[in-house]
């Protein structure tokens, strides 16, 4: 039982940064139609301005994260306007190989200046938190909720404020929107600024329980693609329960099968659900 | 067509003769590299270029061409020339299978779906340390051995090797490309809904694009392993499938030449930029970006498309039809 | 020559095809109007096989072919040309039109690897048919000419062209003449009637009432998925629920 409770905290955990990623991926889909892969790297940007805030600039835990969201977006805002607004009107596979191009030059600009070493940020809270006979590092609880705390506000902007409603009206019709008066180019510039802020809190979350490295985003961003794929391409709800059916499937894969492969268990879903059914668990976002 | 003649002919005799005005060996060798990843991207433009299905793992089919090679001849004592053989079939057979799963998805799913794919073949090169060597890899895989009186196990030996592996690609995808075959292709890209409201079988001529051009994958990988005589898992990475991706945009995608022309000018400005070691991306990325809002046909592709334009304009009233030959025009 | 009986269509809660049964005669021309949104492209869809019924029967000549996919379906003899045609703009006119014969083709890989006798003799009768489609269309005169650099009325006639080119018996046309001044549109009209006295069966979705008027045999009016009329243009003119639901505006505006 307490092996269990271990694995099903361990899954909310990982599920919960995957969907964090994976909604910033989501909503880039949902506005651009342009796979982002890229975003994978401002994860690991964020991380990266966490780490710099906290050991060269002496600032704590909360103050890094804040950074590393600013950071995050702005290095979203940046590749938005300068890489994928100038290739709108490109063949549809020259987004891609531009996305996959900023990846990997991100990766080596940090690794430049980093170099490749693992690196690790200290948790704000590193105490060990009891309750009855069960045991939960505090990391992991703040974790999860300051996920599901960071979720609600999104659903909150993106449903209940004007600003937000714009996004989600651009996604739905692109042509409508900018019909009633709504800057399409903005928008872009917007989503993207959200979703690379949501991928920098979400790895300063993670990076205390992980480690910091220039290709720590790699994995994840597959992943990440793995849950908006099964949650449907562009689906804000389909990412948050994609991503924690991923990070289930993972924490429990790795307990009764075996660590060595559980970051494959991800994309053998992938592969087993995409065989059953081409259009993803819940095709209403799919094209 | 006698300028194209003329080119062909230039760039043949002096990837001939290159071996006697080359100053070195090394030379010698970064040429012969550049051919076995030239023949991987030329696989890799089959699906990408002339079909539009961007294929993320192929560097993941290199990858299983090499070990197919580094395995057999390492661990099982096969004879090097029988490995080599079995590396395009297997890679090809895997690449069956995997092309039934994913060209039933389009566009971006499919690409999503390959990185996927390609990052399994990585875990599994990594992880599957009783079959692979793990990261610790595959040593002392033997040089290609002599075939009668012809020797592989010298520097002019080898690179004549993959320079005539690299010719028989080039022929075999030109008679692909230039036929019904290539023109079925091609259609597909331009659009699917189309191509099957004409009678296409999507499935069908997708799958045959990806296997043919995952057997290129397979023989590069075979190459490369007879040629460098190690293996690690990160040849299957993605950034290796990313080098050959960039190699083909900057030549041409979907142009017959242009991965050839593009992965020999990434070789030489790398040749240039070898001070920056494992950081060149931090000057290939904003480079090769600048090329894909710049020049997104690339250069073979600029070039044919302005030779196309000129011979639309030199006749604009022909009553007949260019003969056959003028086909590979369409590329 | 067609028949369609109890299609339905669901996306979803929407129903965009209705119960339709309808029936088309061969070297008949047949239009379908109706207002935006009243399911006549989902009709060709279903009809050309690219997407499936949620319920109901077509039959080509009597011939079951609910389900198939749509290159099946063009092999038996149906084509079809989209409201804006997706030509690949860096390759000629004639290049474009090559592969439309590829259906009636054999060659496959092997041929093209060994460069056979089939493939050649398949190559050519693709240029030709391609030649031939293109001077039936009147536009021999731009075979060279890029496709990205064709006018809107001559990209209407290639698509024509090109969905000669599989040899079809039955042609669906969605929008043949939008977007095209007058002039092009009795001309595109013209080409219509001469494929049509070739003996293939034209089915068409247009809204330019006047084109439709003189060019059909029979007309079909849909509305929200529905059938709500079928006829001679005369009597679609004077039927009561079709004026209400469709021509009064259009006609109003008209005249």
């Amino acid at each position: 039982m307490v092996i269990f409770f271990q694995q099903v905290l361990n899954g909310l955990t990982v599920g919960s940064v995957y969907a964090l990623v994976a909604l910033g991926l989501t909503l880039v889909y949902g506005i651009l139609h342009v796979p982002n892969f890229s975003h994978g790297a401002l994860y690991m940007i964020g991380a990266y301005a966490a780490f710099f805030a906290v050991n060269s600039l002496g600032a704590n835990y909360w103050l890094a994260m804040l950074a590393a969201a600013a950071v995050a977006a702005i290095m979203g805002v940046v590749s938005e306007r300068l890489v994928f607004a100038r290739l709108k009107d490109a063949p549809p596979m020259h987004d891609m190989i531009a996305a996959i191009a900023l990846l990997l030059f991100f990766e080596a600009a940090v690794q430049a200046y980093w170099g490749a070493e693992f690196h690790r940020l200290a948790p704000p809270f590193p105490q060990i938190v009891r309750a009855f006979s069960l045991t939960a590092p505090a990391q992991r609880l703040l974790i999860i909720a300051a996920a599901f705390g960071l979720m609600l506000a999104l659903h909150l902007f993106l449903n209940r404020t004007w600003i937000g409603s714009t996004i989600i009206a651009t996604a739905q019709n692109r042509q409508g929107a900018a019909l009633v008066g709504i800057d399409p180019a903005f928008v872009s510039t917007l989503t993207f600024a959200i979703s690379g802020a949501i991928a920098g809190v979400a790895a300063v979350l993670f990076a205390p329980i992980n480690l910091i490295s220039p290709t720590m985003g790699d994995l994840v961003i597959t992943k990440a693609f793995v849950i908006i794929i099964l949650g449907g391409m562009g689906s804000v709800g389909g990412a948050i329960l994609g991503g924690l059916i991923i990070g289930f499937a993972e924490s429990f894969g790795a307990f009764y099968i075996s660590t060595d492969y559980k970051d494959i268990i991800a994309f053998a879903l992938l592969i087993l659900i995409l065989s059953l059914r081409p259009q993803g668990l819940f095709p209403q976002g799919a094209r | 067509m006698s300028v194209r003649l003329a080119i062909t002919a230039l760039a043949i005799g002096l990837a001939l003769v290159f071996p006697f005005i080359a100053p070195n060996d090394y030379y010698l060798s970064v040429m012969a590299l550049v051919y076995v990843n030239a023949l991987a991207a030329l696989g890799l433009n089959l699906t990408a270029g002339y079909t539009g299905q961007l294929n993320l793992a192929h560097g993941g089919f290199v990858a299983i061409g090499a070990y197919t090679v580094g395995l057999l001849t390492v661990d099982y004592g096969t004879p090097f020339w029988i490995a080599f053989a079995l590396s395009g079939v297997v890679a090809a057979g895997l690449g069956f299978f995997v092309g039934l799963l994913s060209l039933r998805l389009k566009g971006h799913y499919f690409a999503i779906f390959t990185l996927c794919v390609g990052s399994v073949i990585t875990l599994l090169i990594e992880k599957w340390d009783s079959l692979t060597h793990g990261v610790v890899g595959v040593i002392g895989i033997p040089a290609p051995p002599g075939l009668g009186p012809i020797r592989f196990d010298t520097s002019i030996g080898q690179y004549y090797l993959v320079l005539a592996f690299l010719l028989l690609g080039l022929f075999v995808m030109r008679r692909i490309v230039d036929s019904l075959v290539g023109r079925t292709f091609v259609a597909i890209r331009n659009s699917e809904d189309l191509a099957e409201a004409l009678g296409i079988d999507l499935m069908r001529n997708k799958i045959l694009a990806f296997v043919i051009s995952t057997f290129y994958a397979g023989v590069s990988g075979a190459l490369y392993a007879g040629y460098v005589r190690f293996l690690g898992p990160d040849i299957a990475g993605v950034s290796r499938t990313f080098d050959l991706l960039s190699a083909s945009v900057l030549g041409g995608l979907g142009t017959l030449t242009g991965p050839v022309v593009g992965t020999i000018i990434v070789a030489w400005l790398t040749q240039y930029l070898q001070f920056l070691q494992d950081y060149r991306m931090v000057v290939f990325g904003p480079l090769l970006i600048l090329a894909l809002i710049l020049f997104p046909r690339g250069i073979v592709g600029s070039l044919e498309l302005w030779a196309a334009r000129r011979k639309a304009m030199a006749e604009p009233r022909a009553p007949q039809a260019a003969p056959l030959a003028g086909a590979s025009e369409n590329a | 020559m067609l028949d369609v009986q109890g299609l339905n269509k669901a996306f979803g809660g929407l129903r965009a095809v209705r119960d339709i049964d309808a029936s088309f005669e061969r070297g008949k021309i047949t239009a379908i109007i109706g207002p935006n949104g009243a399911g006549k492209t989902t009709f060709f869809n279903l009809v050309a096989g690219a997407i499936r019924p949620t319920s109901g029967r077509i039959l080509l000549k009597g011939e079951e072919m609910t389900g198939l996919r749509a290159d099946l379906i063009a092999r038996r003899g149906v084509a079809r040309t989209f409201q804006t045609t997706a030509l690949f703009d860096h390759a000629s006119v004639l290049d474009n039109l090559i592969v439309g014969h590829r259906l009636r083709t054999r060659s496959g890989f092997w041929d093209a690897l060994i460069g056979s006798g089939r493939l050649a003799a398949e190559e050519r009768e693709c240029r030709r048919k391609a030649e031939e489609a293109l001077d039936f269309v009147g536009l021999s005169h731009i075979g060279n000419r890029l496709a990205a650099d064709v006018s809107q009325d001559e990209r209407k006639r290639i698509a024509f062209a090109l969905a000669l080119t599989t040899e079809p018996e039955l042609l669906l046309a969605d929008e043949p003449a939008g977007g095209v001044n007058p002039d092009e549109t009795n001309g595109l009209a013209a080409l219509m009637r001469k494929i049509v006295a070739t003996g293939v069966t034209l089915i068409l979705i247009e809204h330019k009432m006047r084109m439709v008027m003189e060019l059909a045999d029979k007309i079909i009016v849909l509305d929200h998925g529905e059938k709500i009329a079928d006829g001679t243009p005369q009597d679609i003119r004077s039927h009561q629920r079709v004026i209400d639901a469709y021509l009064g505006a259009d006609h109003a505006a008209a005249h």
